[in-house]
């Protein structure tokens, strides 16, 4: 799919990336606890995710308990998202190493936006978010920030989908076209 | 794809921030009423109180039947997030604790209720957080109040003790010029009436104990935020901007981006300053914004005719409500609030004080009290009460003069309250 609103995405669009996806690199992944690429690192762990963190400056060492890769091509499995902590300039060169490695989302954090590597993205089929947070999407459309009295803007009457493990976890539930 | 279609207003009264309990199945919001939450262990622990997990602690800092009530205020208000407190006092106290330090000014209307000025003159004073008043129907006078001390300006929306109307865009103006966040308390109006951030507010704060609840059973307040400001950018509110030493080092306006003030007020202000809602309240409060929608209408509908009525009765001397084209309001209120002027207005009685005093006891309808907002009409006597702490200059700024008498009319039968009124106007 190329092209597009890059200002606002469909609640369901966000819901499908979500749940489509299984391993997510991190570039830009920080080793210290007060970082926001910590938080979504571990976080993103917490619900099942295999998560990659991606810092040359860490390389084989790990964040949140997971092993960290010097750069995307480096990484010895299939990545399915490519998660940008790193300014709208440096996404650029960072979606297309995403796609050279056959990544099918490109995902860029809070005030990351670059246009200009959406369209290359969209070009070779990928899908991308800009601007967004994976582990605020994921704690509004579980319903989970709602806790922290955050609007989620989801509307449901249906009962929330419950983690297998833990009292206060919930997942995403299925995606509903 | 299409874009997610944004549901009405009546519909995010009663859903917004609520759904089935996943444990049993129960429709309605439960009242948690615990003051605890088991953890998974201690690493879960551990991330609840990094902040690293979303999830229930302890009850003074959040509580899953307060979280469906603040859900709901920030989608009513059109928010980012919200944060309930034990009243509406206890809000403004967080979200002044947020905002300032020792030596910093606020900019704050004169015609506010009698309880915000006493909080801001004598309790934020005592902290060394500096008001200075301004006049809200002349926004000229926020920017001569402005000063590189200047963090932050404070208005109404619809001004207690009612019929003044703030030109909330043009102070929004002021605020943005002096880089300062706006907040607008919009108690008196509701989401229904008047939209706040529509017209430039950046938090808005609510005294849940009136109309939102509106049934006079639960004190409780609350701050919304509005997602607007950018804390990053200013740079003069390190509790945002800075990293935050009690969580070890982290920017919470970098973590949180759009609702970081509402994580701020409430993982720093509230957590050490306490106003926490009861559950109980918040259950009772979120029971009354379901039919918010019905209720405003006809408060406004009511508070129309009788503001009508005593505009022509031969004992009254004047009759402050926006909703009256003789008011020096009517027009802003067209603009700001066009539902509706509130049910809350003021009038004077051509016998003054005393006129005044008599009518309050002679009701029998009309419950004499210190509140607004509720489905029983409330009269009252605000220089006797409400404003009787301020001084007589403070007291008349505000509207509250001795002469006046405040209603705030309820959901009775018209020709009831009317006749209440009638009966008490007769024996003066």
């Amino acid at each position: 799919m190329s092209g597009g609103n890059h200002d606002s995405y469909p609640d369901g669009k966000i819901r499908e990336i979500l749940n489509g996806v299984r391993t997510i690199a991190v570039v830009g992944a920080s080793p210290k606890p007060s970082r926001p690429s910590y938080f979504v690192t571990k976080y993103l762990l917490a619900k099942g995710y295999d998560v990659i963190p991606v810092n040359p400056g860490h390389a084989g060492k790990e964040i949140a308990g997971a092993k960290v890769y010097g750069s995307l091509a480096e990484i010895d499995r299939a990545v399915d998202m490519v998660d940008v902590f790193r300014n709208s300039e440096d996404a650029f060169g960072i979606t297309q190493e995403a796609v050279d490695i056959g990544a099918k989302v490109v995902w860029m954090q809070l005030g990351v936006r670059n246009d200009e590597a959406a369209k290359l993205a969209e070009d070779a089929g990928l899908t991308v978010i800009m601007n967004r947070c994976p582990k605020i999407e994921y704690g509004r459309l579980s319903g989970e920030i709602g806790w922290t009295g955050v609007n989620s803007r989801v509307l449901s009457s249906r009962r929330p989908d419950m983690a297998e493990q833990g009292a206060q976890q919930r997942t995403l539930g299925p995606t509903r076209s | 794809m299409a874009e997610d279609k944004q549901p009405g207003f009546d519909t995010l009264a009663i859903h917004a921030g609520a759904r089935p309990d996943p444990a049993t199945g129960a429709r309605v919001t439960p009242i948690y009423q615990t003051t605890s939450f088991v953890f998974d262990n201690t690493d879960h622990a551990a991330a609840l109180f990094n902040l690293e997990t979303f999830g229930n602690i302890y009850s003074r800092i959040m509580n899953p039947t307060s979280a469906v009530l603040e859900e709901r205020l920030a989608a009513l208000e059109g928010g980012t997030a919200a944060l309930a407190t034990a009243s509406g006092h206890g809000a403004q106290n967080l979200v002044f604790h947020t905002l300032m330090e020792p030596g910093a000014e606020f900019i704050a209307a004169r015609q506010l209720y009698g309880g915000s000025i006493n909080q801001f003159g004598y309790s934020f004073a005592k902290c060394g957080w500096t008001v200075k008043w301004a006049d809200t129907t002349d926004p000229d006078s926020f920017r001569a109040q402005v000063t590189d001390k200047t963090k932050a300006i404070f208005i109404e929306s619809i001004a207690n003790p009612g019929g003044v109307i703030s030109d909330i865009e043009a102070i929004a103006k002021v605020a943005q010029e002096a880089s300062v966040p706006l907040i607008v308390d919009n108690t008196l109006a509701t989401p229904y009436l008047v939209k706040p951030k529509d017209h430039g507010a950046d938090i808005i704060v609510h005294s849940l104990t009136k109309f939102l609840g509106g049934h006079g059973n639960s004190v409780g307040g609350a701050l919304v935020d509005c997602g607007t400001f950018d804390w990053m950018g200013s740079g003069r509110y390190p509790a945002l901007s800075e990293p935050c030493e009690s969580y070890h080092g982290m920017t919470l306006g970098e973590t949180f981006g759009d609702f970081a003030f509402a994580i701020a007020a409430r993982v720093l202000a509230l957590r050490d300053l306490g106003p926490a809602i009861a559950p109980m309240n918040a259950f009772l409060i979120l029971t009354g914004i379901e039919t918010l929608p019905l209720r405003m209408q006809r408060h406004c509908e009511n508070a129309l005719a009788v503001a009508e009525w005593l505009e022509r009765h031969d004992k009254v001397n004047w009759v402050n409500y926006a909703g009256l084209p003789s008011s020096a309001s009517y027009e802003l209120a067209k603009k700001y609030s066009p539902k509706g002027a509130g049910a809350v207005f003021t009038f004077g009685l051509k016998g003054g004080y005393e006129a005044g005093v008599k009518l309050v006891e002679s009701v029998e309808l009309f419950s004499h009290l210190a509140n607004i907002g509720d489905t029983r009409s409330l009269i009252i006597h605000p220089a006797s009460t409400t404003h009787r702490q301020l001084k007589d200059e403070q007291r008349a700024a505000a509207g509250a003069g001795d002469d006046v008498v405040r209603l705030s009319v309820g959901l009775e039968d018209k020709a009831d309250i009317i006749a209440d009124l009638d009966q008490a106007l007769a024996r003066l």
